[in-house]
């Protein structure tokens, strides 16, 4: 039966081409809006670390003084070195680092200076975030306390630096003072880059990666957000009233992150006594994706556009269930013919759907072309996040899926009305 | 011409009718709130930031093996190396003038802070303090940037200190932008009176005001202070430096090519990249390229749903026009010119589409109420709906005429035919 009414659905089709290919091509562009738009959706609101997302907590407080405290301000993001020291002596969690963004210009094998972005962490940041590594291995958590003249490269930096060679144990020339390379990273891109959001979202991880405590003895400049509460000649110091570091701990088990969050609890309220601010310093965590949604990784503007985009569809839609009301209800006569030869109501109906059907899947195919432009178009955009917008598997299906139930609903009413059709008026009207 | 039999027709269609209205009323709401949007950005890229930005460019370097900013003796050798920068640049032909500058208007790369009329005013006290942005710049600043001195006097080479980057030495002088200038003394009395900087209890007297200068940020975040900015007659050294260049007239590429080799023959250990000399165009362009891309993204939208609201009617009309052959015919036949039937279409047409904008106008201001909750907008103009309004009747009119003419040339004959 079905390949009957397929059979019917496209000679009706097939009679009233400008009709046909007005529905089509109105669910194409309402489809190819909406799925452009809904992919940049579902890859800026992706987890870029789905094993352990939810494991993974960005740690924060707020410890100003309470001259500086005021009533419902945000929590900061970030850390002061104090803070960070005392979280990290502790130990608390399964993995815990303290970070921060930094830039620094390395010697070239061909005497050129290079730019490269560093991070500067701790041991842990990379079982933590499950970096894995292509030659040698991190660096030990002895090394953090010993302020090793340690670090690991990426492999980019690896291949326009020696070649792609293994490299571990060659030394790395930044002002003046030399690095022993101890590991090489292998593939590794966080998109978002959710362990620091400050210093561009998307892109590639950093160049060079070196303990936190080398750096700060080194004096190597840092990058991204810095707050202070008052001068300080160097806020950089162990003491300085500034906020900088970024931390970050992994709990394995729903339980360990109970117990670290009265840890913190305890903690803040070890500062309060010790006088250091009377207010409540709130301190709180936040799994990888609460943080990216409490920073706003999809920017309002995205947002906005997919609204839109879902309410052209929606226009998209209602057009096409005028047009099918205006196809089906023109053949009264022949629907009248095929009521009175018999056919019921429900074939009736499921002939309409079935070409509703066709409508909706030729234009989610033309949809998908559309989408694909727009999407060359997104890439084309001068965001940080344009390389990565990709269409996957479970977007294309989502295309057809929506391609089709858009058209199926839309073909409801006009469907419902043909199967109304009284034989007889129709019949003799004619 | 009389609506009630119109009316009593459309009654017989009652879904078409109620589809084509609320495809309008849809339409109508977007449309209105997308050219309302368009219209907030195009003013967002159009506000000028008191600069005269052409033959202006901006120059970034880093310099290798540099000595500690953190250090007194570091600081007076990153000094002397910036002022070598300074008299190099400055000697290129086709420089006008050159200054040191931590950034610029729409750089997106800013030192901000808050002013007070008051001394050691701390940062909870919201009422006092004035959000500002910092320029450290030297006495060239406002010829390099082309501002508007509208009172007091401009900076002078003794005015001018040096301090290492993270240093915050007191700042005995500073001068404003009216707009912050205003805010801290309304009467307009500013040059001479003293502001304290950042909460800081050593006064900085005010001693010119400038007539507009934008901060660095071009975000929606800036939006509250947008002209408020401080200028600090410091030059700031670090391992980094930014010389802002203004260069004679016509000569801005010419000099522009010749600025990397120029700083690489005073110093070759530094790193000047791709992105290290950019126009003031440039850095423009680069700051409102989302704004400017999400104005042509709304306008395509705008269009396409225009066009696939037009080609709804069309098909609509087209059918209704199909089905009516006959009751054409008759009114032909009883006397009705071609005008009427093309009248008769457009009116109803009209009446539908009409009723379709009343409900649109209901939409747009729901909607514009929805985006004023969630995202930062703000409230629909009463002009923009009008417009709306206007487009869609002046759409349904368009798509109408071609079915409707059709309709106009059916023959009288046709009354009489048998189907």
């Amino acid at each position: 039966m079905f390949g009957y009414y397929l059979d019917l659905a496209l000679r009706s089709l097939k009679r009233n081409r400008v009709l046909t290919a007005l529905m089509v091509l109105a669910i194409a562009l309402g489809i190819g809006t909406s799925m452009t738009t809904l992919t940049v959706m579902h890859v800026l609101s992706g987890d870029p670390i789905p094993q352990k997302s939810a494991q993974l907590f960005r740690v924060r407080m707020d410890v100003s003084p309470d001259d500086h405290f005021r009533q419902g301000d945000k929590v900061p993001d970030n850390l002061t070195r104090r803070d960070a020291e005392a979280l990290l002596r502790d130990g608390k969690a399964d993995h815990q680092a303290a970070m921060s963004a930094g830039a620094m210009v390395v010697v070239s094998a061909q005497g050129e200076p290079l730019r490269v972005a560093t991070r500067y962490t701790g041991a842990d940041f990379f079982p933590m975030f499950d970096v894995p590594m292509r030659y040698g291995q991190a660096w030990r958590p002895e090394d953090d306390a010993a302020r090793a003249r340690v670090a690991v490269i990426s492999g980019d930096l690896n291949e326009q630096l020696f070649g792609g060679k293994d490299s571990v144990g060659k030394t790395l020339q930044v002002g003046g003072q030399s690095l022993r390379i101890v590991g090489v990273l292998g593939d590794w891109a966080m998109n978002p880059r959710f362990y620091d959001l400050s210093n561009g979202q998307f892109g590639n991880s950093e160049q060079v990666f070196l303990p936190l405590s080398t750096a700060l003895d080194l004096k190597l400049s840092t990058s991204g957000s810095l707050t202070c509460w008052g001068s300080a000649p160097d806020s950089r110091a162990p003491e300085a009233p500034c906020i900088w570091l970024q931390y970050w701990a992994e709990l394995d088990t729903p339980a360990k992150a109970a117990a670290y969050r009265q840890y913190l609890q305890n903690y803040i309220a070890l500062q309060q006594q010790g006088g250091r601010f009377s207010h409540p310093g709130l301190a709180e965590e936040l799994d990888v994706m609460q943080w990216l949604d409490a920073k706003g990784v999809v920017p309002s503007d995205v947002r906005l556009q997919t609204w839109l985009a879902l309410g052209f569809l929606g226009i998209c839609l209602l057009n096409t269930v005028g047009l099918l009301l205006a196809k089906f209800l023109r053949r009264s006569g022949e629907i009248g013919v095929r009521r009175a030869l018999g056919a019921s109501r429900r074939a009736i109906f499921l002939q309409c759907l079935v070409e509703a059907g066709v409508v909706g899947l030729a234009g989610g195919v033309l949809g998908l072309a559309l989408a694909a432009l727009g999407l060359v178009l997104v890439r084309h955009q001068p965001t940080d996040y344009a390389a990565y917008i990709h269409m996957d598997l479970s977007m294309l299906l989502l295309t057809f899926a929506l391609a089709l139930a858009s058209s199926l609903l839309a073909g409801l009413l006009p469907a419902w009305r043909a199967m109304q059709v009284a034989p007889a008026v129709a019949l003799k009207s004619n | 011409m009389k609506l009630h039999p119109m009316i009593a027709a459309l009654r017989k269609h009652k879904a078409g009718v109620v589809l084509i209205a609320l495809q309008i009323a849809l339409t109508l709401a977007i449309v209105c709130n997308a050219i309302f949007i368009i219209g907030q950005r195009i003013d967002r890229v159009n506000r000028p930031t008191g600069l005269d930005e052409g033959n202006l460019f901006l120059a970034t370097q880093q310099w290798v093996g540099a000595p500690s900013a953190d250090t007194p003796d570091g600081v007076a050798r990153l000094d002397a190396m910036l002022k070598e920068d300074l008299a190099a640049l400055r000697n290129l032909p086709g420089v006008a003038s050159v200054a040191p500058i931590n950034s610029v208007p729409l750089l997106n790369s800013s030192w901000n802070g808050s002013v007070s009329t008051k001394p050691d005013r701390k940062f909870s006290d919201k009422g006092d303090n004035v959000r500002t942005t910092y320029y450290f710049s030297d006495e060239n600043v406002l010829p390099v940037l082309g501002l508007r001195l509208v009172a007091g006097r401009n900076f002078t080479a003794a005015d001018v200190q040096h301090q290492g980057f993270r240093d915050n030495p007191p700042r005995p002088i500073v001068i404003l932008t009216k707009d912050l200038a205003d805010k801290l003394y309304p009467k307009g009395d500013a040059v001479g009176k003293a502001v304290y900087i950042d909460g800081s209890g050593s006064p900085s007297t005010i001693i010119g005001v400038v007539a507009r200068l934008q901060v660095p940020g071009s975000g929606t975040w800036t939006n509250n202070f947008a002209w408020n900015s401080t200028l600090v007659p410091t030059r700031l050294n670090a391992n980094f430096s930014r010389y802002a260049v203004r260069t004679k007239p016509g000569q801005l590429d010419a000099v522009m090519r010749t600025v990397a080799p120029t700083l690489y023959k005073v110093n070759p250990l530094r790193v000047l990249d791709d992105d290290s000399v950019k126009s003031f165009g440039d850095i423009r362009a680069k700051a409102y390229r989302a704004d400017v891309g999400m104005a042509i993204l709304m306008g395509v939208i705008c269009l396409v749903l225009l066009s696939v609201t037009a080609a709804g009617i069309v098909g609509l009309t087209s059918f209704w026009v199909g089905q009516r052959h006959r009751q054409i015919g008759v009114r032909r036949a009883l006397g009705a010119r071609k005008v009427d039937i093309l009248h008769y279409f457009q009116l109803e047409n009209l009446l539908i589409a009409g009723s379709g904008a009343l409900i649109g106008i209901g939409m747009a201001v729901g909607l514009n109420l929805a985006l004023m909750r969630y995202y930062e907008m703000d409230r629909l103009p009463v002009l923009y709906t009008l417009i709306g309004v206007i487009a869609v009747l002046v759409l349904g009119q368009c798509a109408v005429f071609v079915p409707a003419r059709r309709a106009s040339n059916v023959p009288p004959v046709t009354a009489t035919r048998a189907v």
